[in-house]
């Protein structure tokens, strides 16, 4: 019996082991640091679940790697004079993976759906469109309700993904289970927190540039496995790699790496009015937030911290963004400056603050670092670690002096800012509060040229970046690692993974 | 004896509701509002409204309660704020996944821990012995993670002959099945067989000093049939009690290794749930577990009554 045992147990591992890491014909495996939420565009939140959409949805408009808008299942649009009209000419000859055409009834069908159902979380992005017109198969008018220059912008992600309402008609709120859109994959099976699969669209309208048969999504968390795996050949293609790991990457002879600014930035949020915990020198008085701001060493952080791979920032979005406003350049650290601060306002030192850092490891390392250089400047940072639902509702509620937060970003610079800064913005947690400041970002959102809103963010800058409620520390870096055997990949600035164009030899 | 078993199963009835009661109301302490983490970063004020309409987090929490029950006893566990997937579901396809794992890690931990054990009690304080010790020590004391970390390290990136991570079901493709589960069993197992080693060698120490095994070595049987078939067999009642306690809690997911090997089973699925305060998975995931449990002692009670008459009413 034992012996049989014994010879069972041995055979298995033989045959376990053989079983090695054969892939079949033109897959392409790609490694998700998160599992992705519901997979429908209009109920979709997560900043994984874009990437998967990359395959399966097409948008109206994409954007390059400068940022500019370019056509994808739109071929242009043209903005009224007024601003009040925004007409967008449809690709011809465009279907769903149902077979389906995407025209301009799917479109507004599409816009409508994000607009008014149930569980919706595009309506904010299109909250400007007060109707939406058919001018004909291949034309759509949408009408808005004032000028609104961050629509465009917006149809560049989730809310321009197009549906074909026949599938979307058919399966309602499960939608998402099995999403039909025109992408250039067509979704196949999900197992939640194992894979999603897709397969190519042969009636792709950019077919032709589609090269590889089947991705396969997987998610692992760990990023040291994610590595792993794409080390031994289990993956092809990796997301958010951390830091720590990029000599390792470019050391290994068969890896990749591609880098590119987020369009996010990490900061730190000062509660200003937001309940009785503002009530201290940091919350109430803007000179000490700027002593505050100058004690920090944002290279030193970014050596310490990330190897030097991440990028300094001072505002709302990184130096490369063509919004970066290069009045307020990233500066380097001022202690005896912070001190004088804090001598002129008469306020004694430490003084303390109740640090909120949400349980991340690289965070709570950035955390530390500030702690120890705002102490030279005479401020006691006192890090309270919390788990991350935790620390939004207490965000919320305004139980914190200072919040070590994160944005992914938006194309459009008003997705990174209005939120955050407007009275009563959804995300402005701090509560500031002011109408110069509101003007500004509202003039932002409805001038029509770029000078002109640049115009407006500057004279926002001008204020919110002296008296504001949120310091401005870096910008990530969004590290996608391949093996060499995928061709023709190119990042965007917006860090998700386009499939289109790439090949597997 | 069946009025005996209906009697019991009714006697159920309270202590799964006192159950269900204790996992709504403990989850309710949890800080953090499922509402902010499911908007994410859409949370404008409508959009919160809307979800806690939807989850009838507006209502108060007895009704929530009721809501929830209500579900549950027509057998409908609720749907998954996050995946928006039934509960009921999901649970479905996770288990068999963390069963599968259960069964390889205990057949791991017993084809190591019970030799083992009865090698070193047989040659008590020999270097065999002390040997035996240390490894079952670093077995039990070796960080389920970094023991995975490195064993992916070493069989998959260095050496290449198992994939790093994931999962396949033996009904889909047996062999890749067992490549990909050997190496989280093996980290689950080591951790075991140092515990059921320890009880082994403990109770055979017990049985060979006992008269039946004098007796047995004074019949003049080989040392060997006295060790395996005699001693051994007795010894074998606390390990097997021991054994059914671990699988219990490996039933229970074994959160950190599924979350290295990225397995989706049970364990992973109640930590994302936590994580994103999807208190739907969380209640069924735990009501699940906890009847699991409940249904296991009532089998234990059944069968001391059916070995023991004297137990009987």
């Amino acid at each position: 019996m034992r012996n049989y045992l014994i010879a069972g147990t041995v055979g298995a591992l033989a045959l376990a082991m053989t079983a090695g890491s054969a892939s079949a014909e033109s897959t392409l495996r790609i490694g998700l640091a998160e599992d992705p939420d519901i997979l429908d565009p209009t109920m979709a939140r997560t900043y994984v679940g874009r990437i998967v959409f990359a395959s399966i949805c097409d948008k109206l408009f994409d954007i390059d790697e400068d940022l500019n808008i370019v056509p994808q299942l739109a071929l242009g649009h043209e903005v009224s004079d007024d601003g009040l009209t925004v007409t967008i000419n449809l690709r011809d000859g465009v279907v769903f993976h149902d077979g389906t055409p995407m025209d301009a009834e799917a479109v507004k069908y599409t816009l409508d759906r994000h607009r008014t159902m149930d569980g919706s979380f595009r309506r904010a992005e299109l909250t400007a469109i007060d109707s939406i017109d058919v001018v004909d198969d291949l034309t759509v008018q949408l009408n808005l309700s004032s000028p609104f220059a961050p629509l465009v912008a917006a149809l560049t992600d989730r809310s321009g993904m197009i549906v074909s309402p026949q599938a979307a008609e058919e399966l309602g709120e499960d939608f998402g289970t099995a999403p039909v859109c025109a992408g250039p994959y067509r979704f196949v099976d999900r197992v939640p927190q194992d894979r999603i699969e897709v397969e190519r669209f042969d009636d792709y309208w950019n077919a032709e540039n589609v090269h590889i048969d089947r991705i396969v999504y997987v998610p692992i968390e760990d990023s040291t496995v994610r590595l792993a795996n794409l080390q031994s050949g289990d993956l092809e293609m990796m997301e958010r790699a951390l830091a720590t790991d990029i000599p390792e990457i470019r050391a290994a002879d068969h890896l990749e790496l591609a880098i590119v600014t987020e369009l996010g930035y990490q900061g730190m949020t000062i509660n200003v009015a937001n309940g009785p915990d503002a009530e201290n020198p940091l919350g109430q008085d803007a000179n000490i937030r700027q002593a505050l701001n100058l004690a920090i060493d944002r290279d030193a952080l970014n050596q310490v911290v990330f190897n030097g791979e991440f990028f300094p920032g001072s505002q709302w979005v990184s130096p490369e963004n063509p919004w970066f406003l290069d009045e307020f350049p990233v500066t380097g650290r001022d202690v005896e400056r912070a001190r004088e601060l804090i001598e002129e306002a008469g306020v004694e030192t430490p003084i303390e603050v109740d640090f909120m850092v949400p349980n991340n490891p690289e965070v709570r390392q950035v955390a530390e670092v500030i702690q120890a250089m705002a102490s030279e400047a005479g401020f006691d940072m006192q890090i309270r670690v919390v788990e991350f639902a935790t620390g939004l509702s207490e965000a919320e509620a305004g139980r914190y002096q200072a919040f070590m937060l994160a944005w992914s970003g938006r194309p459009d610079p008003d997705g990174n800012i209005y939120s955050f800064a407007a009275t009563g913005g959804p995300l402005n947690y701090g509560h500031f509060s002011s109408e110069e400041t509101d003007a500004a970002l509202d003039d932002a959102r409805t001038a029509t040229t770029f000078e002109d809103r640049k115009e407006a963010y500057q004279r926002f800058a001008d204020i919110w970046l002296n008296e504001g409620s949120v310091l401005y520390l870096y910008h990530r870096a969004m590290m996608i690692a391949h093996t060499d055997r995928l061709k023709g990949y190119e990042q965007m600035p917006d860090g998700l993974i386009r499939v289109v164009g790439i090949e597997l030899d | 004896m069946f009025r005996l078993i209906a009697k019991r199963l009714l006697q159920l009835l309270p202590t799964l509701f006192f159950v269900s009661v204790l996992i709504f109301s403990l989850q309710q302490l949890l800080p953090g509002d499922p509402a902010l983490v499911m908007a994410g970063e859409e949370a404008t004020p409508e959009v919160l409204a809307e979800i806690r309409a939807r989850y009838h987090l507006d209502q108060p929490l007895p009704v929530q309660y009721l809501y929830w029950i209500g579900g549950v006893l027509t057998g409908d566990l609720g749907v998954s704020m996050r995946l928006r997937a039934p509960v009921g579901e999901l649970i479905l396809q996770k288990l068999p996944i963390t069963l599968h794992l259960a069964f390889m890690a205990m057949f791991i931990a017993l084809l190591i821990g019970i030799p083992a054990g009865v090698v070193s009690a047989v040659k008590r304080d020999s270097w065999i012995d002390y040997l035996v010790n240390v490894i079952a020590l670093a077995g039990i004391s070796t960080p389920n993670f970094w023991l995975g970390i490195m064993l992916i390290l070493l069989f998959a990136v260095n050496l290449g002959w198992l994939p790093a991570s994931g999962y396949v079901s033996p009904f889909v493709d047996l062999q890749r099945s067992l490549a990909t589960t050997i190496l989280p069993a093996i980290v689950l197992g080591t951790a075991i067989a140092g515990v059921i080693m320890r009880h082994t060698r403990s109770a055979m120490l017990q049985a060979m000093e006992s008269d039946y095994v004098r007796t047995a070595r004074a019949k003049g049987l080989y040392e060997r049939v006295v060790v395996w078939k005699h001693a051994m067999r007795n010894a074998l009642t606390p390990v097997i009690t021991l054994g059914a306690l671990e699988f219990g809690v490996l039933l229970s997911g074994a959160v950190l290794t599924e979350q290295i090997f990225s397995i989706p089973g049970f364990g992973k699925l109640i930590v994302d749930a936590v994580f994103n305060r999807d208190y739907a998975v969380v209640q069924g995931v735990v009501l699940i577990t906890a009847c699991t449990y409940i249904l296991l002692n009532l089998l234990a009670d059944i069968g001391y009554i059916l070995a023991n008459p004297r137990l009987r009413p």
